[in-house]
């Protein structure tokens, strides 16, 4: 027996050792490398759900919602779940569509990506996201998926709060719109990338965009506990959301009704009008009133998803790209409303402000002589009938003697440039910085901007010059000559700023271009106290409690070279254009007696197109307290189709209706909100 | 029949040992199990049944007087080879890829290769027990009779197919042979054989792809984690998440969300590992580390060969089926279905694993000869 003992030692040893073994490594997974397990099983145990915050409102200068949130019932599904399915989950698309009462086809749409040669429907956010299908399930649809889970795995319904736009289409381009955040975006914003549920939106364009970070607030996050088959199970931690801020704008949401029925009603009187823009500034506080922009759109259409139509109609051109704020993006020669800057740059330059001015029907400007309008000579004239008749020789001589003095074609040196720098001044030529994305700079035509442009285009001329036009010949060989003769010119002597360009500039035409918003600036600046602003919508950020987080300030970008005196000069002038001038015709009537409104008319042309309408005002003219620009783009004259717009605006602030009718006053006493609304702790406002 | 005094000689270390396993092992089932649906017990009752049934066998198997059972052993070992040709016919199921259950109706299954395991190891000791002449080793004619017999059982399980316990029964004819006490040379001899036959069964794609599968998986887990490699990934993290106290019975968050599949049956040390943490998972160990050695223990003081033997062979199949389960669940073994004795859930396996015990305490009281 004693070798089978000593086998059974050995069995003894071998079972000892296999003992040993499993107790070290059990050591070495559950302590030595413990805590990278827990990690694992946190990471394989739970998912991370954001919990959108209720994104903020933005109120009007009285508290008035512009834009508010309304819950709904929205179902989602869950792609990567059903991708992991067999077919793609299909079954459960079909059973879904059957519940809502859609196609099939158009649920397989809505949650396919976008992308090249998609078209929308498509879902543009994460693909981790759940993507919201339908946001306008009743309470008995959603019961029919939340009780039946095992049917519609990956499908959720939720309360959600979606947008909602009590003005429907005010102020759509300023406020901008929402739409789901994108995979690259959300890569960027570390620590919220694993979110597995939440619409997450982002402020596209617009306040929404600028404000996106105050307005969504902070989503809070709960951590839940899912099974192998990611039912949830529990929830092991929470932090509840903090809501976004609500934004007050200084925006009326009266005045804002009324410009934009203004707007449409110019759009409609000028049959080749092809956009409208028209801002109202509150002079002293240097805030948005209003801004309107035509034609416009209800931004409720981006709610939940748009579809491909729509979305190809607001981008088409044939509806007039509602989407583009005409008032802060579109750029248009100012024509004679331009001429402030002018007038201004001639006072700089030493032209006296008492001097008397001849106003001929012509003035030969080098060897090509530039007309009136109408060529209509006006005699001698102050500086002050000059601008109240809109006379344009005196401006043509004095940008033509400016120039001359720089040199004429030949600069040496450092040139003065007295209107370009004047309009700088103005605040031209640069965007005026209004906290509204996407704004233009507009154009200052001077020598370097001419020197530029050569060095960009005058390879194509010099080619052209040889070549010429044969396209166009075809058509037309008297438009493809002067096209090839102006290559030739273009090519030879572009860089140099001819006469005709000084001249040109001096009345808003030619290349100078402004935005509706900058020239409303520069009045403000003009007729106020002499302080250029950069405009502001956003008033103030306030808690849903009403405790205030922060007053958006107005600031001063500059101070315009004219002394009080000169301004006062100016003022007073203009003061005459609505009762007396160009824009008399569409002021007739106007109770000038109890609110005098004062400004300038532009006509400016646009080569192939009709004349771009353009009236610039302020009101009352003894102490300006509000700025009205209209434009009106292929709107013919300025006192034509602009100016009635205006007086249509000034009519709905102070309560002016037409003889026998009555109207209440959007702004009563004319006097913008001075002081922010107040918002109570329960959220609603007291006015 | 042994007189009631017996139950006084039994070894009381191994009984409470094995009572303590059980014990632990229902409320590792019941963990596992209660998250099935709203107040499952169903399961762990079951599980409780299987375990009085088994007391009730192993206690019966105590008052036997085991060298009666020596003349049995080939009737025991014929009953065990018919359940296994019932499981080829139509009456055996396929569970989870192994066609080895027959299924009794009523929410009850009978697994007849757990009982080849204990029909084999009787067969082997009956066969060694007689030594050559003069010698303490068996006679070379048994022992190639042993492993004729033993190749037959094993194959018949491997056509199931089931690796793992085809595996115990490998080890346990290898126990059986060397503790019979065969020559050094003999068995360096086996040794090399049983390596050709492995690489023959390598290169001879006997195997099927998902046991090629697991093994490769067990080697590297990290190449499949959501295939092949889930099982191995998930047991390791629910185990290594437990660290040194555990995260408590009921409150593992691995095991309530089922993350590591078949957890109540091969997976339950798993359950140990998150729940009672590096202690209660070593404190499992240590317990079928008492039932061995004492196995060990009454092998070797038992007077008559047959005892020996048949105790060394049920150290063996103990002994290696559950470092297999536990390796593989610490990741240092392939995955094969085997379950944990005295612990997972299951009805033959706890069957006949208390008989095997019900057996060593049989040895056990009458280890000496009267």
């Amino acid at each position: 027996m004693s070798r089978t003992r000593g086998r059974l030692v050995v069995l003894q040893v071998l079972v000892v050792s296999m003992l040993a073994l499993l107790s070290v490594r059990l050591w070495q997974v559950q302590v030595v490398r413990g805590a990278e397990f827990v990690t694992a099983a946190t990471e394989t145990r739970t998912r991370d759900v954001v919990v959108p915050a209720v994104r903020g409102q933005i109120l009007d200068s009285a508290g008035r919602p512009l834009v508010r949130n309304r819950t709904r019932l929205v179902v989602s599904v869950d792609r990567t779940r059903l991708n992991r399915m067999e077919g793609n989950g299909q079954a459960v698309l079909q059973r879904l569509a059957t519940v809502l009462n859609r196609r099939p086809a158009d649920l397989r749409e809505r949650i396919r990506a976008c992308g090249p040669g998609v078209a929308r429907p498509c879902w543009p956010g994460s693909p981790y996201q759940p993507i919201p299908i339908d946001d306008h399930v009743t309470t008995r649809e959603a019961l029919q998926i939340l009780e039946r889970q095992e049917e519609f795995p990956g499908v959720t319904a939720e309360v959600q709060a979606v947008r909602e736009y009590p003005g429907s289409s005010a102020a759509a381009q300023a406020l901008g719109y929402l739409q789901p955040i994108t995979q690259e975006e959300l890569e960027k914003r570390e620590g919220l990338r694993a979110v597995t549920s939440g619409v997450d939106l982002m402020g596209r364009d617009g306040l929404e965009s600028v404000y996106d970070g105050p307005l969504r607030g902070v989503p809070g996050m709960r951590r839940v506990q899912v099974d192998r088959l990611g039912k949830v199970i529990g929830v092991e931690r929470q932090v509840a959301p903090r809501s976004g801020d609500t934004l007050i704008t200084s925006i009326d949401s009266k005045v804002q009704a009324i410009t934009e029925k203004a707007l449409a009603e110019a759009m409609k009187s000028a049959p080749r009008a092809d956009g409208a823009a028209a801002v109202v500034l509150d002079v002293r506080s240097g805030r948005v009133i209003a801004l309107a922009s035509a034609p416009t759109y209800d931004p409720k259409i981006w709610t939940g998803g748009i579809s491909e139509r729509e979305y190809q109609r607001l981008l088409s051109d044939k509806s007039g790209k509602p989407l583009v704020s005409r008032a802060i993006k579109g750029q248009f020669a100012p024509g004679s409303t331009f001429k402030v800057s002018s007038v201004s740059a001639m006072l700089n330059d030493g032209y006296p402000l008492n001097g008397k001015y001849d106003c001929p029907g012509s003035y030969m400007v080098g060897s090509r002589p530039f007309n009136n309008f109408r060529g209509i000579g006006l005699g001698t004239l102050d500086l002050h009938t000059a601008l109240v008749k809109s006379c344009d020789t005196i401006f043509y001589k004095a940008a033509y003697e400016q120039w001359l003095r720089d040199g004429g074609l030949n600069p040496k040196g450092k040139t003065k440039e007295p209107m370009a720098n004047m309009a700088r001044a103005f605040g031209f030529g640069r965007p005026t910085g209004i906290d509204l994305p996407g704004e233009s700079a507009g154009r200052i035509p001077d020598r370097a901007w001419k020197k530029e442009l050569w060095s960009e285009t005058k390879d194509n001329n010099c080619r052209r010059s040889k070549s010429g036009y044969p396209e166009v010949a075809k058509t037309d060989p008297a438009r493809a000559a002067f096209l090839k003769q102006l290559a030739y010119e273009n090519c030879l002597e572009g860089f140099q700023l001819r006469p005709g360009d000084a001249a040109n500039f001096s009345i808003g035409q030619g290349d100078v271009l402004v935005t509706p918003l900058q020239l409303a600036a520069a009045y403000a600046a003009l007729t106020g106290d002499g302080k250029l602003r950069s405009p502001r919508v956003g008033w103030a950020l306030v808690r849903p409690d009403g405790t205030k987080v922060k007053e958006i300030k107005v600031p001063v970008v500059g101070k315009l070279p004219l002394s009080p005196k000169e301004r006062a000069y100016i003022k007073g002038a203009l003061s005459e254009v609505a009762s007396d001038g160009t824009a008399a015709g569409a002021f007739a009537g106007f109770p000038m007696d109890r609110v005098k409104v004062g400004g300038k008319t532009g006509t400016a042309e646009v080569y192939g197109k009709a004349d771009t309408s353009w009236f610039a005002s302020f009101a009352p003219t003894d102490k300006p307290r509000f700025v009205v620009v209209a434009m009106v783009s292929q709107g013919g004259m300025g006192g034509e189709t602009a100016a009635p717009a205006v007086r249509k605006i000034y009519e709905g602030i102070y309560g002016f209706a037409p003889a026998g009718k009555s109207i209440s006053a959007a702004l009563p006493g004319g006097r913008p909100a001075t002081e922010l609304p107040v918002i109570k702790r329960d959220g609603t406002v007291s006015r | 029949m042994a007189g009631f005094s017996a139950v006084g000689r039994m070894d009381g270390v191994l009984l409470v040992a094995v009572a303590a396993l059980a014990v632990i092992g229902t409320m590792l089932v019941w963990s596992s199990t209660r998250t099935w649906a709203p107040g499952a017990t169903g399961l762990v009752k079951k599980h409780i049944l299987n375990l009085v049934i088994g007391a009730v066998l192993a206690g019966a198997t105590t008052m036997v007087n085991y060298r009666a059972l020596r003349s049995y052993a080939p009737l025991v070992y014929v009953v065990s080879l018919v359940g296994l040709f019932l499981v080829i016919t139509p009456l055996g199921s396929t569970v989870n890829g192994a066609h080895s259950w027959i299924m009794l109706g009523g929410g009850f299954a009978f697994q007849p290769s757990e009982f080849a395991k204990f029909g084999l190891v009787m067969m082997l000791a009956m066969l060694l027990a007689k030594p050559a002449a003069d010698t303490d080793r068996p006679r070379g004619m048994d022992v190639w009779i042993a492993l004729v017999i033993a190749a037959f059982t094993m194959g018949l399980v491997m056509f199931q197919p089931d690796f793992g316990t085809t595996m115990v029964l490998g080890v346990i004819t290898a126990g059986a042979i060397v503790i019979a006490g065969i020559r050094k040379r003999w068995i360096g001899g086996l040794t090399l054989s049983v390596l050709g036959a492995a690489a023959a069964v390598w290169f001879l794609n006997v195997l099927e792809p998902y046991q090629i599968a697991r093994f490769t998986a067990f080697l590297n887990p990290a190449s499949d984690p959501r295939g092949v490699g889930y099982n191995s990934t998930q047991s390791l993290i629910a185990i290594g998440s437990g660290e040194l106290f555990g995260k408590g019975l009921f409150h593992g968050g691995q095991t309530t969300g089922r993350f590591v599949p078949e957890q109540h049956t091969d997976f339950i040390f798993t359950v140990a590992g998150e729940e009672f943490g590096f202690l209660g998972s070593v404190t499992v160990v240590a317990l079928l580390g008492v039932i061995l050695m004492r196995g060990v223990r009454i092998a070797q003081g038992c007077d008559d060969r047959f005892g020996t033997l048949v105790a060394g062979g049920i150290v063996c199949w103990l002994a290696f089926q559950s470092f297999i389960n536990i390796g593989m669940t610490v990741g240092i073994m392939p995955i094969t279905g085997l379950p944990l004795p005295f612990v997972s859930y299951g009805g033959t396996a706890t069957f006949a694993n208390m008989i095997a015990v019900g057996l060593l305490q049989a040895i056990h009281i009458r280890q000496h000869q009267f």
